[in-house]
This record gives structure tokens, sequence and C-alpha cells, in this order.
């Protein structure tokens, strides 16, 4: 048990200093720049010292990953308090972004902007797909292409989601999402997924047209319209009368 | 009305046999519907107009020379698209298979279509009655088969030897009895509801990652982490993929304030880590649907929902039962590793279950 603390403290202490050293590789203007998009944009909700509101969670141990996925991909700022956030057209520039990100991570370090050499897509994708059906599909579909949860709430279509946003969204578990840190899917794991991701976006399906990839429902609505549909008309024509 | 009633074509064969009701419906017809007969014969119109009769054989003939063209676009399509295994990914095979099937498809449709047309608009339109003949043999055919089934007893002695006869029959009798002893290996050797109460599961078997099978720290499990999880000793299991359906676990981190936990379970955790069965107790689908806040499970086959911080419990849904949880606890090396096998059987209910 004391040997269990140890090494959990010691694995966090070596996290912790891991993502310190990169953050103090930022510029202070960086910083500066952060800090003052963020208390224009997002203390609001998350307070000016990360500490959170009623309106919006603390950010304090999120890290620049989960800043960059958020703010990245439009899905904070807020509009509106829904079911979930949703995607939407990205409210700052890439330099922006990662400001806020470098400035989030200053305060309080957190998982790190993966590095580039894990969203290149070119590894084993083939082990990707065999993890992604394990950890991801029930949610995402077993050809990313998204599915419901409850209430409202839905596992989004990962079709042409930037890399880096998907090996994020794996690290820091936005919103419902599950975290797959690095002790469950290393980082050559989360890479060989976004292989499999990239494989599936650039290949087309092999069986033609795939319906939106959504399976069953799809594919079942689709023959018993059109393809019932077309024995019903064969049939009347077949058995009418001619003119 | 036009009604060929005894000299129907293709009848000629029967000619010789008078037309007479068979003996099995020779009641009094009861049908209190009359037979209102065939509907007043109507000219198509290519009986009419030989302008059209000409436009549909014309038609009938251009279904017919497509569908040609239609096989010859398949041979021509083998050639043009052909399958090309040093292309990555599928995309020739679907090509060549889409190019070929269109060729062939639309070459059958077309014939189809054209003896369809064919027969609707240019053979004769002409309604008519078939009478069917009656079933019942003549008498002198009728004493003739008599006559050979006796000759052919008194010939064997069928009916005469009868101890022969009856040991045949015996013995015919006899031959398919080895299958029922042979067949019943195909049920389970044990009785199937002590194979569901029972998983890999047991004592210090350690939770490991599905597929890799490497063994879980509890640090490793970081709050709002979701593990698919496998038993260490899987693979010793006669039937791999049966003993996986019904071992698999998903382990999940909850804040331990959150953790709303039994008196009688509150050991069969570890710190917010939790394990429960990923076998849904409605139809066995894999649950595994998890949300990190709600801390709902989702069944996606029929959206059974269970709620992980207050012991799985059914907040949703056909499911009638929580799923079952996987005492878990820590090894000396700091590893997760079970308690015990489930306490009950996972899965759907079955009628011995509560035997």
């Amino acid at each position: 048990m004391i040997g269990l603390l140890s090494t959990g403290g010691a694995y966090a202490a070596f996290g912790a200093t891991a993502t310190a050293d990169e953050t103090t590789a930022v510029s202070q203007s960086t910083l500066d720049e952060g800090e003052k998009l963020f208390a224009a944009n997002c203390a609001t909700c998350h307070g000016a010292a990360l500490e959170g509101t009623e309106a919006g969670p603390s950010l304090h141990g999120v890290g620049a990953a989960s800043v960059d996925f958020q703010v990245g991909t439009g899905r904070m700022p807020m509009a509106f308090d829904g079911a979930q956030a949703e995607r939407k057209p990205v409210q700052f520039t890439d330099e922006q972004v990662k400001a806020l990100a470098a400035y989030v991570a200053s305060i309080s370090p957190g998982p790190a902007i993966p590095d580039e050499e894990y969203l290149q897509g070119d590894t084993d994708a083939a082990n990707g797909a065999e993890l992604f059906r394990i950890n991801c599909a029930m949610c995402h579909n077993v050809a990313g292409a998204g599915g419901a949860l409850t209430e409202g709430k839905f596992a989004p279509p990962l079709g042409g989601v930037a890399p880096e946003h998907i090996y994020e969204a794996m690290v820091t578990g936005p919103q419902n999402m599950p975290v797959f840190n690095d002790m469950n899917l290393s980082p050559a794991d989360k890479a060989d997924i976004i292989s499999y991701l990239t494989y599936v976006d650039d290949n087309s399906s092999p069986g033609g047209f795939e319906l939106g990839s959504l399976g069953p429902v799809a594919e079942g609505l689709f023959i018993w319209i059109f393809g019932l549909g077309a024995v019903i008309a064969i049939t009347v024509w077949l058995t009418a009368k001619a003119n | 009305m036009s009604q060929h009633d005894d000299e129907a074509t293709g009848s000629a064969v029967e000619a010789h046999t008078p037309r007479e009701v068979s003996i099995g419906t020779a009641v009094a017809n009861s049908d209190a519907v009359e037979n209102p007969g065939l509907p007043p014969h109507r000219e198509r119109v290519t009986d009419l107009d030989p302008r059209k009769d000409r436009q549909m054989s014309r038609r009938v003939v251009a279904l017919f020379l497509f569908s040609i063209l239609a096989s010859i676009f398949a041979i021509v399509a083998y050639f043009v698209w052909p399958i090309d295994v040093s292309v990555e990914g599928f995309g020739t095979i679907r090509n060549n298979n889409m190019a070929i099937g269109i060729g062939l498809a639309f070459a059958l449709l077309a014939i189809g279509t054209g003896v369809v047309l064919w027969g609707k608009n240019l053979m004769s339109g002409e309604e008519f009655v078939e009478q069917r003949h009656g079933t019942r043999g003549t008498d002198e055919v009728r004493a003739k088969v008599v006559k050979i089934f006796d000759d052919a007893n008194k010939e064997s002695g069928f009916g005469r030897r009868k101890l022969i006869r009856n040991t045949l029959f015996g013995a015919i009798a006899a031959w398919p009895l080895p299958a029922i002893f042979l067949f019943r290996d195909l049920a389970p050797a044990a009785e199937p509801h002590e194979l569901l109460r029972h998983t890999m599961w047991d004592a210090g078997i350690r939770l490991v990652r599905d597929p890799d099978g490497t063994p879980i720290r509890a640090a490793d499990v970081t709050i709002g982490s979701a593990f698919h999880v496998i038993p260490e000793n899987l693979e010793e299991a006669d039937h791999v993929l049966d003993a996986k359906a019904k071992a698999v676990v998903l382990l999940m981190r909850l804040n331990p304030a959150e953790l709303n936990e039994r008196e009688d379970r509150k050991d069969w955790s570890y710190d917010g880590i939790v394990a429960y069965s990923k076998i849904c107790t409605h139809v066995g689908c894999p649950v595994a649907l998890y949300e990190q806040h709600t801390h709902h499970l989702l069944c996606p086959c029929h959206q059974s929902q269970f709620d992980v911080a207050n012991h799985a419990a059914v907040i949703f849904g056909p499911a009638a039962r929580p799923l079952p949880q996987l005492p878990i606890e820590v090894d000396a090396e700091g590893y997760l590793v079970a308690k015990s096998d489930f306490t009950e059987p996972v899965g759907p209910s079955f009628w011995e279950r509560e035997r």
C-alpha cells in the first residue's frame, strides 16, 4: 500500500515536472496574451484563477491539451448551456488558441499538447483498429461515424477531425468521454488509433455507398424502402394487364 | 367470352379419358359464391393498332439488344477495371465488382423485362379455361396395380415369412439409435446453467488490459478513466472467446466522494475504482458506453442505462437487474486483482438462475 502510493506519487510528480519543463519554454509574451484572452473570454465561467464558478468547472490540472481541444474545435467558448458543447466555427486564431493553452498550463500543469511524431497517421493502422474497436467503437461507431448517448448527449463523428484533437480528446476525456491516459493507451497506441482513423478517412468504403456508416439501422431502412419498394413495383407491373 | 372447355389446348393427351369429377371432390358444391367466370375480353392497343404492335416489338428487340450489350460490357469491364493487388485498399476490387455486376444485372433485367413485355403485349391475349382431368385411374389400371402387389408379395414371401420380415423391421428401427448417443455430445458437457454461473475470475486473478494482457496498477486508473479488462488467465480457457464473452469487465475510477456504495460491498472497490461486468443483464450486449461525469453506462442495443455511482442500478430501459460487480483489491505489487469470481451469474436471466 505504501509502495503503491509512492509509485503513484512518483508518477504524478514525474508527469508534473515533465509538463512544467515544457511550459517554461513558452515565452512570457505568449503567456501575457493568453492571460488577456482568458480574462476576456473564459474567466466569466471558469473563474479568474481557473478555480471554476457555478457556470463552469475548475480548469486546474486540465492542461494545454484540454484547452487546445476545447477551444481549437470551437466547443469553447460555449454558445449556450446544452446537453453538451458542440463543435462550431473556431473563435480564435491558432496562435491565440496556443497562447490560451500555454497560459492555462502555466497556472496549473496538466496533459500537454501532443508531439507531432504521434500525429502522422502512418503507424500500425491494424493495431489501431483493434484498439479502436475495444475502447472507442461502442460510442463513436466502428467507422468513427459517431453515435447517441443518454439524455441528448452524443459521441461526435470522428471523420475529418484533426489528429491532435483526437489525441487530446483521448488524453483529457472532454465532457462525458472517459479519460484514456498514457497508462491505458500508450502514446504509440494513440498514434495507431489516429492512423486507423486517418486510414478510414482516406480510403473509400470497400462496400461502396456507406449510407453514413451508421450500420444496420440505416442499411435496413434503405433496403426496406428502396429494395422492397422495387420488388413491389415490379410485382405490380408483372401482374398488371397490358393496355 | 371465349371458353374452350373441352378441346382445351395442351390437353390432347388426355383426350381418350372421359372428363369426370375426381371422387374426392364429388360432393355437392356448397360454395355460396357463384363462379363469376372470366371478365369480358378486352382488345389491347397492340391488337387494335398495328403501329403500336410494331412499336412494342421494336421495344422488345431493343431490350434484348441492350441485354447483349450489357453482357459484352460485363466482359469488357473485367479487363478495363482489373483487380490490382498492388494497389492498397479495396478500391480496385470494388470497381471491378461493381462494373461487372452492373453489366450482368442489367443484362438479366433486360431479358426478363423483354420477355414479360413480349408475353403481355404481343403473344395471344385470348383468355381460356383449361380443365384438369380426373385423378382416378381406370378400373383396368387399378386391377393391374393390385395384381402387381399381390404377385410381389407371393414371390418375395414378404407376407408369409413373418420372422424374416419382422427382424428386418427391427434392424431398420435399431440402425438410427447410435445417432442419439453420437449427437448427445453436441450439448455442453456440464449443465448449461452451471457454466453460466462461473467465469474465469477468481481470487488473485489480475485484471489485465484487453487485448494486450498487460496488468493494471491502481495508480494507472486516473479519475474519469475507463479500462476494458479481461482476466489474466483468459488464454488458458478451453474456448477463449466463450470465456471472454462471460468475463469481460469495465474498470472505471470515480471520485470516491461521488461513489455511493452498499455497506456489504464497501471493500469491493479500491479508492473509487470499480469493476462491473460488461455483459448487459437484458440480453447480453456489451455495455460500455460510459459517461464519466454522469456515471451512466448505456447499453447500445436497447438503451438500458446503469448508474455506476450507485452500484450499477438500472435507471432506464428493459434490463431487469444491476450489472454484476467484480470485487477487486490491490496485490502486493500494486496491481489490481479480483477478490473472487462474480457473486452472481453475469448476463441475461435464465430459468435456473435463482436455484
